[in-house]
């Protein structure tokens, strides 16, 4: 039989620990509760606590100062920290002095199921070896990309499996979901690392623009080809391909890119020399492909073709702990590249964070704090700093009903009305490109409206 | 607690009785514990619900489950399907998110009738003294989403089916 694991709940409040104490029995844990920090540390003898929970807000010490203490005298007792909305800028600092992990309550069960799962299997293996805490972190990072969702974790683990391979691979998501820097990340994983990277977008270009420049031309091709030019399936090379906004091509070019795919050669418009396609093609896409293929507007044909590894990116509003890392993440870079020192957001502005539903995802959560920092005198984030769209007086219960597309048309209207119908700025605040921008304008049919001066 | 029609918990009844040859009594209605509404969230605090149950369960019940319409939840966690007291008298099993409509289906009562069972067998297993299995299959397996529930069979895995026989052998019928 395995040996039982031990963990220690410690929270001032008395249902909290009854109920979350139950709840990891049912699980087989064997689980001792603790009604203050004092109490803990009383306890802390008693026996090898694989695990401690630890409430952030308690009366006398708080959970981080007992974390120190437990990690001195039990180093090998992991510490999550227990924290509500208001308090998670204090947690992330936690991170950074050690703990594992923290917990925004009300937390989904089935993160905690893992979490707790995951931490008990890496102390296995510390047992067995001697890891370091900051491996534990790793899993929470893929090159430039953070991440605590399990899903997104998932993500990551599959992205370092599959980038040995020469799979296609299609990436889906919302707009900032982070599809392009996954691709990146699936190309410096892959043993072509040092090989060129290129992308295509898409959705910029006219049909004969993309098509010479996925293919390139020979001299002569049409008017104005005074010169041969490689395209850029060919200045891949062997490396990685990546298509943007895949979504967005016309029938005609879907089907020379699938013969592309079939036959792994073309040929430069105006050519007749088959050119061997050796690089790995990754393609991306905001667009819901399915229903695209629905309406005829995509080839299904294709659509197998490129998702043969298919990795759908959750959108932030849906991974909510992901919000105090990336500002983290961001704040770090940010820092660097502006040479300043801004250390952390303010309680209140970081539950304004936490709380906004971001349409534009992690792009526009980047864009607010990169404006904040730009704005904020002092060395906290400050609620004034940041310029969330204003809802003012309109609770969310008014909201009840409204279908997510309705939401994002009032959204992105009042986003256009504040910047004067500034598509540039506009597309910035709202954290996506100006196409899709321009796209979703003509969706919901978003026309100028006339400001009445007074 | 909370409006479950009569028919579901007869069938459950005769289902229960059927899959741990005990005997299976349908006690009156329970209001919903009043205290344990949390206001802010909307749902409702199972720990307390639990003690509630407790309290009003009868000298000579065996165990005793309650199954409730209301969405349930802890202060640490988002939702859960339902408690039990390991190895104790009491559990709770909610039907608010088992039901098709929760997650924008339409009803189906057969399914609904499924998942209940499947929970119900669950908690039921936790009072007289199991743990979650780790056989997906198993209907002591942890289901955090209606998927994991789904997947499960409704009755316990060879070693679990084993496990409760031995507890449940000063009762059988
Ligand atoms: N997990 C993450 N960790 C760190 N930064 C991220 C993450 N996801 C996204 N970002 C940030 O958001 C920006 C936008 O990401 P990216 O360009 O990959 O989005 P996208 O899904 O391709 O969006 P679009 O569909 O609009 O092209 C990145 O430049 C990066 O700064
Ligand atoms: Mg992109
Ligand atoms: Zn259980
Ligand atoms: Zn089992």
């Amino acid at each position: 039989m395995e040996p039982k694991v031990n963990i220690l709940i410690v929270d001032d409040e008395e249902i909290v620990r009854e109920s979350l104490a139950s709840w990891l029995e049912e699980d087989g844990y064997e689980v001792k509760v603790a009604e203050n920090a004092a109490r803990a540390l009383e306890r802390l003898p008693e026996k090898e606590w694989n695990l401690a929970m630890v409430d952030l807000k308690m009366p006398g010490m708080d959970g981080i100062e007992l974390m120190d203490e437990i990690r001195k005298i039990k180093p090998e007792t992991i510490v999550i920290i227990m924290t509500a909305y208001a308090t998670v800028d204090t947690a992330v600092q936690a991170m950074k002095k050690g703990a594992y992990d923290y917990i925004v309550k009300p937390f989904n069960p089935e993160d905690l199921s893992l979490t707790i799962r995951k931490i008990i299997e890496h102390q296995k293996l510390l047992k067995e070896n001697i890891y370091l805490r900051k491996e534990l972190k790793k899993q929470y990072r893929l090159h430039d990309m953070v991440s605590k969702n399990h899903k997104m974790i998932e993500i990551f683990e599959l992205v370092k499996t599959v980038a040995k391979s020469n799979s296609t691979v299609l990436v889906q998501g919302e707009s900032g979901t982070g599809k392009e820097l996954l691709s990146r990340a699936i190309h410096m994983e892959s043993p072509r690392k040092d090989e060129p990277f290129v992308t295509v977008s898409c959705a910029s270009l006219t049909e004969s623009l993309l098509e010479s420049e996925l293919f390139g031309y020979e001299k002569g091709a049409f008017t104005g080809a005074d010169q041969a030019r490689s395209g850029k399936i060919e200045l891949a090379k062997d490396g990685t391909l990546f298509l943007d906004e895949i979504g967005d091509i016309s029938l005609k070019l879907q089907m020379d890119l699938l013969r592309v795919l079939e036959e792994k050669e073309f040929r430069r418009v105006g050519g007749t020399q088959l050119i061997p396609v050796n690089s790995r093609i990754i393609a991306a896409t905001n667009r819901d492909l399915t229903k695209a293929i629905e309406e005829g507007k995509f080839r299904e044909d294709l659509y197998y073709r490129l998702n043969v590894i298919s990795v759908l990116l959750p959108p932030l509003r849906e991974r909510k702990e992901d919000v105090p890392l990336l500002v983290e993440h961001f704040l770090e870079r940010f820092n660097i590249e502006m040479g300043k020192n801004v250390e952390g957001v303010a309680e209140s502005a970081m539950r304004m964070l936490m709380d906004y539903s971001w349409p534009g995802n992690a792009r526009e959560l980047r864009n607010m704090i990169e404006r904040a920092m730009v704005v904020t005198k002092g060395r906290m984030i400050l609620d004034a700093d940041l310029s969330l769209p204003q809802t003012p007086g309109v609770p969310l219960s008014n909201n009840r009903g409204k279908s997510l597309s309705e939401m994002e048309k009032e959204h992105i209207r009042r986003v256009l009305l504040d910047n004067r119908w500034n598509i540039i700025r506009s597309a910035q605040v709202l954290g996506i490109d100006r196409v899709t921008l321009y796209n979703k304008i003509r969706k919901y049919e978003l026309k100028k409206e006339p400001v009445l001066n007074s | 607690m909370g409006v479950i029609p009569d028919a579901m918990l007869r069938k459950l009844q005769d289902r229960l009785r059927d899959y741990l040859s005990l005997p299976v009594r349908i006690s009156r209605n329970m209001p919903v514990p009043e205290g344990s509404y949390e206001r802010n969230r909307n749902q409702y605090n199972s720990t307390r619900i639990l003690r509630e149950i407790l309290r009003e369960a009868p000298a000579d019940a065996i165990k005793i489950v309650g199954i409730i319409d209301k969405d349930m939840c802890i202060p640490i966690l988002t939702f859960v399907f339902g408690e039990a007291q390991l190895g104790g008298v009491a559990s709770i099993v909610s039907i608010a998110r088992l039901r098709q409509e929760f997650h924008g289906l339409s009803p189906d009562d057969g399914i609904l009738f499924e998942r209940l069972c499947k929970e119900a067998l669950h908690e039921l297993g936790h009072n007289f003294g199991l743990i979650h299995c780790p056989d997906r299959e198993c209907v002591m397996y942890l289901s955090n989403t209606v998927r994991d529930v789904d997947r499960k069979r409704i009755t316990y895995c060879d070693s679990c089916d084993s496990a409760l026989y031995a507890k449940t052998e000063p009762w059988r019928v």
